[in-house]
Order: C-alpha cells, then sequence, then structure tokens
C-alpha cells in the first residue's frame, strides 16, 4: 500500500520510524482509556436506568395523587395554595473529570433547611390529599437530583467513548499497518539502491583495470 | 449558583413548584423549543422536560446532550409513561458499545 508518495530516503525512514513508535504507544494509552470508560459507563448506566424507573414510578404515583387531590377541590383554591411557593431550591454544579470527560455534580441548597416548607398553604381550605401528593413530589425530589446528574454524565461519556473507539480503530487498522507497509517499502528501495551501486563500482572497477592493464588484448595474442 | 426548571404541560407540571423548582408551562412545538433555548441561556443547569414535550423538540434536546450544562432530563407527564425516557438511556448503552447489551432483553 505504498501507494501514496513516499519518498525513499533515510530521512523519511527515521521519521517514519518514530510515527509508528508514537501510533502504537498512543494505540496503547486509547485503548486502556476505552476500556476503563466502558467499564466506568457500564456501572454508571446501570444505577441510570435503576434511579430512572425509581424516579418515573415515583412521579406517577405523585401525579396520581394530584389528581385526586384536584378532584377533592377547586381549581381556584388549588391554584391560590400553589401560587407562592415558600421553598427555593438552589443548585451548585461542580465538574468531576473522569478519564478526561467533565461529567457534573450537583449539590443543591434549599432556602429554608425545614422539610415541611414544601407546603405553601395555610391547612384550612385544601383537602388533606394535596398534602400527600406534594409529600410524594418531595420524597421523589433528591432521586430526581440524582439521577439529573447521572444521565448527564452517561451521556457525555457515551459520546467519549464513541470517539474513543474510533480513535483507536483508526490507529489499530489504518494508521499503524499504513505506517509499518511504507517503512518496509522504505526499507527495501534503499536495499536495492545499496546493490545497485555496489555492481556499479564492481563493473566501473572492472572497466578500469582493462584499461590500464590490457588484459583482454593480452589473453588474445595469438601465439 | 444554577436554578432547576420544570418544563411541560401545566398539568404535570405544576406540583413541582411547591417544591421550590421553577415551573414553565408550554403548549406547542415552536413555545417549547423557544423556552427550552431561553433556560439554557438564562443560567438553569438541570431541565426536566415532560417527555410529551420532549418529543416535539428532540432537535434542541439533542444540542445540549453534549454539553456539560444544562442537563435535559425527561421525565413522565400526567398523560402516562411514552418510555421516551428509558429510550434515551437504551441509546447511550448503543451510543458507547455498539449494540444494546445490558436492558435488550426487557
Amino acid at each position: 500500500m505504498a501507494s501514496t508518495q513516499v519518498n525513499p530516503t533515510r530521512m523519511e525512514l527515521t521519521r517514519l520510524k518514530k510515527k509508528l513508535v508514537t501510533a502504537v504507544k498512543g494505540h496503547k494509552l486509547l485503548k486502556d482509556k476505552r476500556d476503563e470508560l466502558m467499564r466506568q459507563f457500564l456501572d454508571l448506566v446501570r444505577e441510570n436506568m435503576a434511579l430512572r424507573q425509581k424516579v418515573e414510578a415515583g412521579i406517577l404515583s405523585a401525579n396520581k395523587n394530584f389528581v385526586i387531590a384536584k378532584a377533592g377541590m377547586s381549581e381556584q383554591i388549588l391554584n391560590t395554595a400553589l401560587m407562592a411557593p415558600k421553598q427555593e431550591v438552589y443548585l451548585e454544579a461542580d465538574k468531576k473529570n473522569v478519564m478526561s470527560v467533565d461529567v457534573p455534580v450537583f449539590h443543591t441548597k434549599t432556602r429554608t433547611a425545614d422539610a415541611n416548607d414544601i407546603y405553601s398553604y395555610g391547612f384550612a381550605f385544601t383537602s388533606g390529599d394535596l398534602d400527600g401528593a406534594v409529600k410524594s413530589l418531595a420524597d421523589i425530589l433528591p432521586d430526581m437530583l440524582k439521577l439529573a446528574e447521572v444521565e448527564k454524565s452517561c451521556q457525555l461519556m457515551a459520546a467519549e467513548i464513541e470517539k474513543t473507539r474510533r480513535r483507536v480503530n483508526a490507529l489499530e487498522h489504518v494508521i499503524i499497518p499504513e505506517t509499518q507497509q511504507n517503512i518496509k517499502y522504505i526499507t527495501m528501495k534503499l536495499d536495492e539502491n545499496e546493490r545497485s551501486t555496489q555492481i556499479r563500482l564492481m563493473k566501473v572497477k572492472d572497466m578500469m583495470l582493462e584499461e590500464a592493464h590490457h588484459y583482454k588484448e593480452r589473453e588474445f595474442v595469438p601465439q | 449558583m444554577y436554578k432547576i426548571a420544570v418544563v411541560g404541560d401545566y398539568d404535570s407540571i405544576y406540583g413541582f413548584a411547591t417544591l421550590g423548582l421553577d415551573t414553565f408551562p408550554v403548549s406547542g412545538r415552536k413555545e417549547t423549543e423557544e423556552k427550552l433555548e431561553e433556560l439554557a441561556g438564562s443560567g438553569y443547569g438541570i431541565i426536566y422536560i415532560t417527555e410529551a414535550a420532549a418529543a416535539e423538540c428532540k432537535s434542541v434536546i439533542e444540542k445540549f446532550q453534549e454539553q456539560i450544562l444544562p442537563a435535559v432530563i425527561q421525565i413522565p407527564g400526567v398523560f402516562g409513561n411514552t418510555g421516551s425516557g428509558i429510550q434515551g438511556v437504551k441509546d447511550s448503552v448503543e451510543q458507547a458499545v455498539g449494540s444494546d447489551i445490558l436492558f435488550s432483553n426487557n
């Protein structure tokens, strides 16, 4: 596959040999990176699936509770009850480096520490079902935040694994064989050149000796 | 300091307001896409979006998938679970491994 233009020179040979060493080293490193990323990703994605199933089930039951709560009271009262939330959630996002992939780490802070501050209404006009509904939603919130962190990490790592896999494959199946082929081509060409120079020198030497001593004429001296 | 948003149809998301999350009721494709872009640009770290709304703006969500923030997370709405959240997890396995080796049988 020396179809690409390669100069059969010693300088090019040295350059290609260096390139091959780098490629092999890079290939090994990238392969290790891919394997480790894959190991961590598989753990994370299992956690992701478990969390997602839990959160989806939680939200489903919370939604049911909200529908029941809504059925038991008038729309206006419900809207008024939920109009001014007491609680507020602040989110802090740090970055964590996992095998050169930046994944987010979320920390949350609530405005007030009291867990009962989720009820933003007096209990006089609302039904008890609403309290239960709000509570069920509040219970699922920590899992939802964890889900956000894990799912985002999974997405970012999946993209990185895909990229790394492509690089490994390109090195393994294209760059390394091509370089080896080129090195072989140059070595052969250089050897061939050397042989032809040798032969040429031998030939020239013969010719010069012939000119000096006239061997041929002496051989054919008539007796 | 980031905030957390919940996007979707009003009936699915009004409960989240009591927890201190910011809720943004939307309807229709254009409004959802615009809202999502606007939220991503205004300091929201996590955006929960109902599966129904997410189905309408897949291209915008895909754009955010490569970025570290915001994390756009699908949640089921009041009209039931469409399974696209689970499908998203399966997709990322498929992207990383080449085929879904973990959850293909359930």
